[in-house]
C-alpha cells in the first residue's frame, strides 16, 4: 500500500513538473525576462563563412538593441545552433530551439536547402522565422510564419543575365550548376529564362555536385563552345575552385555568380583566378551612404574585419524582428507574425525593407566586379516598379526591370 | 580533337591519383588479404600533415619548390607513421582472427579517423597553400597542361618506379614477396613478418599521402571527408587491374580516371548526366566482379583445400 501511495505521489509530482515547464520558461510570451531568439547556421560545415558572418551580423544587432534599452523593457538573448550546413540537422537544431529553449522567433539560414529542410517545424509550432539570405522562391511559400529579408532568385538570376546581355554584351552563355542545390537550381532557371528573353543562347549547360574535387572534365565541355560568359550560381567552396581550374584551362570568359560567392575563403581559394569575375549581391560594402558606412565601421571595430554581405544581412533580420517584437508590444507568435508581416520601408543596411504580400523583402540588387581580393561596385539592378530614389546610383537602371517573383 | 585530348589529360591526371592509392590497397591487400578501409582516411591525414607542415614553416606565403618538397617527403613521413601504428595497434592483435573481423575493424578505424578529424578541425574545406606557381602550357590548339598536372605525372611515375625497384631490386623487397606468397612458410624461413608487414603499410600509406598532397596542389581544397569518395575508387581500381597486383593498380587507376572524366566530358551527348561520374565507377566494379573477379591482369589462384 505504501509502496503504491509513494509511486502515485512521484507520478503526479512529475506531472506537475511538466506541466509547469510547459507554462512557464523565461520567454513565456507575455512574461518579463530576456526575450530569447534563436540563431541556426552552418557554423562548422562546408559553408561555415556564411554561418559564422550571419551570426555575427546577428549578435552585434542584439547587443546594439540591449545597449539601447532593449524591447518593450526587454533584454534580447540569442541561442546560437550549429547545423553543420546540412538540412536534416537543421530541421533538428531548430525542433531543439523551439521545443526546449522555447525560443519566440528565429533567424536563419543561408542556404536555401537547409532552411526549407527547418520552416515546416516553424510553421507548425507558429513560431516566426526571418531568414536573412536563402534567395530560394519556395523557402517562404512554406507558410505564412516564415519571412525573408533579402530578395528572390527570380530577380537575381535576371539580375546577372541583364547584367551579361545589356553591359557585357554577351550572345553566348554557358552554365554549370550545383545539382543538388535548389539555390543554384533556381538561380539556373531563372537566368536562362532572362537571357533568352534578352536574345542571349545558352550554349552548354554542365552540372557538378557539393564536394566534387574535379571540375576540369565539366570547364573542357564548356570551353569547346566557346560562350562569351560563365554562369556559375554556387556556393564559395567550389565556386573558388571552379574558378582557378577554369584559370588552368585557359578560359579567358568572365565567370558570373550569385551571393553565393560572398566570402572570404573564395579568395584563398581562387586567388588571382576570380580577377575580372562578376556577382550580384544584397549590397556593396564601398557604398558611400552613411547607413552603409557606419555599419561598416561598428562591425571592423567588432570584429577586426570587412562585413560581407551576409553579415549585414543578418544584422538586417535581427533589427526588423525587433521592430516587430516593438511594434507587437508581445511576442505571443501570431501577434508577432502579424506585426513583421507589416514591416515597410524599414531602413535597413542593405536598403529599404518592405515585405510584400508573399513575405519577400523587395529590394534592389548590386552587380560588383572582383579583383584582388575586393568587390567593385558596378551598377544596381532594381525590380519592377521600384526606381532609383533611395540613393544616386551612377549608370543604374538598364531597362524596365521584368516581374520579379513567381 | 583538342577537346579530346584535354579530356584525356584530365582524366590521367585523377587517374594518377587513384593509381597511386590503389597501390596502397593491393600491397596490402597482397600479404595480409586485408581491405584497408582506412586507407582512403591516410590519404586525406596526408593532405593535413602537409597543410599544417606548409602553414607551420612558413611556406604558405608565397610558392617556393624547396618548400613543396619538404612539405611533400614530411607528408609522407608522417602518413607512413600513422599508417604503422594504425596497423600495430588496430590490425596486428587480431590478426589471427577471422578474416571479417580485421575487415569490420578497418571500416572502424576509418571511422574514428573521419569523425576524430571532423570533431578536432572541422568540416569546414580548408584552402591549402599555392606552393607551387601554378602556370599552364598550352600543347596544341587549346589543349592545356598546368604546372600541378605535370607534378602530378611526374612525381607519381617517379613513386611508381621507386616502389618497383624496392620490390624487386631489395631484400625487404624480396621479403615482402615472400610473405605475400606465404605468410607462415615466410616466418619459418627466419623472415620478420611483422615488420614486414609495417613496411608495407609504411610505403603504402606514403604513396596516399603523397596523393593527397599532389591533389591538394591540384585542387587547393582539403577537408576531412575527403577521402571517402576517393578511397572507394581507388579501391575500385584495385579490384579493376586485379587486387594483389601492382601492375594492374595503376593501370585501374589510370582506367577509372578516364571513364569518369569521359563520363563528364561526353555523358551529356549521350543522354547520360554528369552526376553519374561518382556512379561510374562502381558500375565498372559490379561488371568486373561479375564478369572478370580476378581483375584484367589478375590471374585466377586456385583455392587450395
Amino acid at each position: 500500500m505504501k509502496r503504491i501511495a509513494i509511486s502515485l505521489l512521484l507520478v503526479t509530482s512529475l506531472l506537475f513538473a511538466l506541466a509547469c515547464e510547459r507554462k512557464g520558461g523565461p520567454s513565456a510570451s507575455n512574461g518579463t525576462g530576456t526575450i530569447v531568439v534563436g540563431y541556426y547556421g552552418d557554423l562548422s560545415g562546408r559553408t561555415s563563412n556564411f554561418g559564422q558572418s550571419t551570426k555575427e551580423g546577428v549578435l552585434m544587432a542584439a547587443d546594439e538593441i540591449n545597449k539601447a534599452g532593449g524591447l518593450n523593457g526587454r533584454q534580447v538573448q540569442i541561442l546560437s545552433e550549429d547545423d553543420e550546413g546540412r538540412p536534416e540537422k537543421a530541421a533538428t537544431v531548430v525542433t531543439k530551439l523551439i521545443d526546449q529553449d522555447k525560443v519566440v522567433a528565429l533567424l536563419g539560414e543561408v542556404a536555401s536547402g537547409n532552411t526549407l529542410a527547418a520552416a515546416p517545424k516553424a510553421q507548425g509550432a507558429k513560431v516566426p522565422m526571418i531568414s536573412p539570405s536563402s534567395t530560394n522562391p519556395a523557402v517562404t511559400q512554406v507558410g505564412d510564419y516564415i519571412f525573408r529579408v533579402c530578395f528572390i532568385d527570380p530577380f537575381q538570376g535576371e539580375v546577372m543575365a541583364k547584367f551579361a546581355a545589356n553591359t557585357l554584351k554577351a550572345k553566348k552563355a554557358a552554365i554549370m550548376l550545383d545539382f543538388n542545390s535548389p539555390y543554384s537550381r533556381g538561380l539556373t532557371e531563372f537566368f536562362e529564362a532572362a537571357f533568352k528573353k534578352l536574345g542571349g543562347q545558352i550554349v552548354n549547360q554542365q552540372s557538378y555536385t557539393q564536394g566534387d574535387r574535379d571540375y576540369k572534365g565539366q570547364l573542357t565541355a564548356i570551353r569547346s563552345a566557346s560562350p562569351d560568359v560563365i554562369y556559375v550560381p554556387g556556393y564559395y567552396g567550389e565556386v573558388g575552385v571552379i574558378a582557378k581550374q577554369a584559370q588552368q584551362l585557359g578560359i579567358k570568359a568572365p565567370l558570373l555568380g550569385g551571393d553565393g560567392w560572398d566570402a572570404t575563403q573564395l579568395w584563398e581559394l581562387g586567388g588571382d583566378a576570380l580577377n575580372g569575375d562578376f556577382i550580384s549581391n544584397h549590397y556593396s560594402v564601398d557604398d558611400p551612404s552613411p547607413a552603409i558606412q557606419k555599419f561598416v565601421a561598428d562591425y571592423q571595430a567588432r570584429y577586426s574585419k570587412r562585413p560581407d554581405a551576409l553579415a549585414a544581412l543578418g544584422y538586417d533580420a535581427m533589427k526588423v524582428l525587433a521592430e516587430g517584437i516593438k511594434k507587437a508590444g508581445t511576442t505571443d507568435g501570431p501577434k508577432l507574425r502579424d506585426a513583421i508581416a507589416q514591416t515597410k520601408d524599414f531602413a535597413g543596411v542593405t536598403g529599404t525593407i518592405s515585405l510584400d504580400a508573399q513575405r519577400n523583402a523587395v529590394k534592389p540588387a548590386v552587380v560588383l566586379k572582383l579583383q584582388d581580393k575586393k568587390y567593385i561596385y558596378q551598377e544596381t539592378i532594381y525590380p519592377e516598379g521600384m526606381g532609383p530614389q533611395t540613393k544616386a546610383a551612377p549608370a543604374a537602371t538598364t531597362e524596365a526591370p521584368g516581374k520579379a517573383g513567381n | 580533337m583538342d577537346t579530346f585530348v584535354q579530356q584525356l589529360i584530365n582524366g590521367l591526371t585523377i587517374g594518377a591519383i587513384y593509381a597511386l592509392l590503389a597501390l596502397g590497397y593491393t600491397m596490402v591487400y597482397g600479404i595480409l588479404r586485408l581491405i584497408n578501409f582506412a586507407h582512403g582516411d591516410i590519404y586525406m591525414v596526408g593532405a593535413f600533415a602537409g597543410f599544417f607542415l606548409a602553414t607551420q614553416l612558413g611556406f604558405a606565403a608565397g610558392p617556393s619548390l624547396v618548400g613543396l618538397v619538404i612539405v611533400l617527403i614530411g607528408a609522407m613521413i608522417i602518413a607512413a607513421l600513422v599508417g604503422m601504428a594504425i596497423e600495430r595497434f588496430a590490425y596486428r592483435p587480431i590478426r589471427k582472427y577471422a578474416r571479417m573481423t580485421t575487415l569490420i575493424t578497418a571500416i572502424g578505424v576509418s571511422l574514428l579517423i573521419e569523425n576524430g578529424f571532423v570533431a578536432k578541425l572541422g568540416a569546414a574545406p580548408r584552402a591549402f597553400p599555392q606552393l607551387l606557381q601554378e602556370q599552364s602550357y598550352t600543347l596544341f590548339g587549346n589543349a592545356a597542361i598546368s604546372k600541378s598536372q605535370i607534378l602530378i605525372f611526374g612525381v607519381s611515375i617517379f613513386l611508381m618506379l621507386l616502389l618497383q625497384w624496392i620490390i624487386f631490386k631489395t631484400k625487404v623487397g624480396t621479403a615482402m614477396r615472400a610473405v605475400s606468397f606465404n605468410l607462415n612458410s615466410a616466418k619459418l624461413m627466419g623472415i620478420n613478418t611483422d615488420m614486414i608487414i609495417s613496411v608495407t603499410f609504411a610505403l603504402g600509406s606514403a604513396l596516399a599521402a603523397a596523393g593527397g598532397v599532389l591533389t591538394a596542389q591540384y585542387n587547393p581544397q582539403i577537408d576531412p571527408l575527403m577521402g571517402i569518395i576517393t578511397g572507394l575508387k581507388a579501391f575500385v581500381a584495385a579490384v579493376l587491374g586485379g587486387i594483389g597486383n601492382i601492375p594492374g593498380a595503376v593501370l585501374g587507376g589510370l582506367l577509372i580516371g578516364l571513364a569518369e572524366t569521359f563520363v563528364v566530358g561526353y555523358g551529356q551527348n549521350v543522354g547520360v548526366p554528369t552526376t553519374f561520374r561518382d556512379a561510374v565507377a562502381f558500375a565498372i566494379l559490379i561488371l568486373v566482379l561479375l564478369f572478370r573477379p580476378s581483375g584484367l591482369l589478375g590471374s585466377t589462384v586456385q583455392e587450395k583445400v
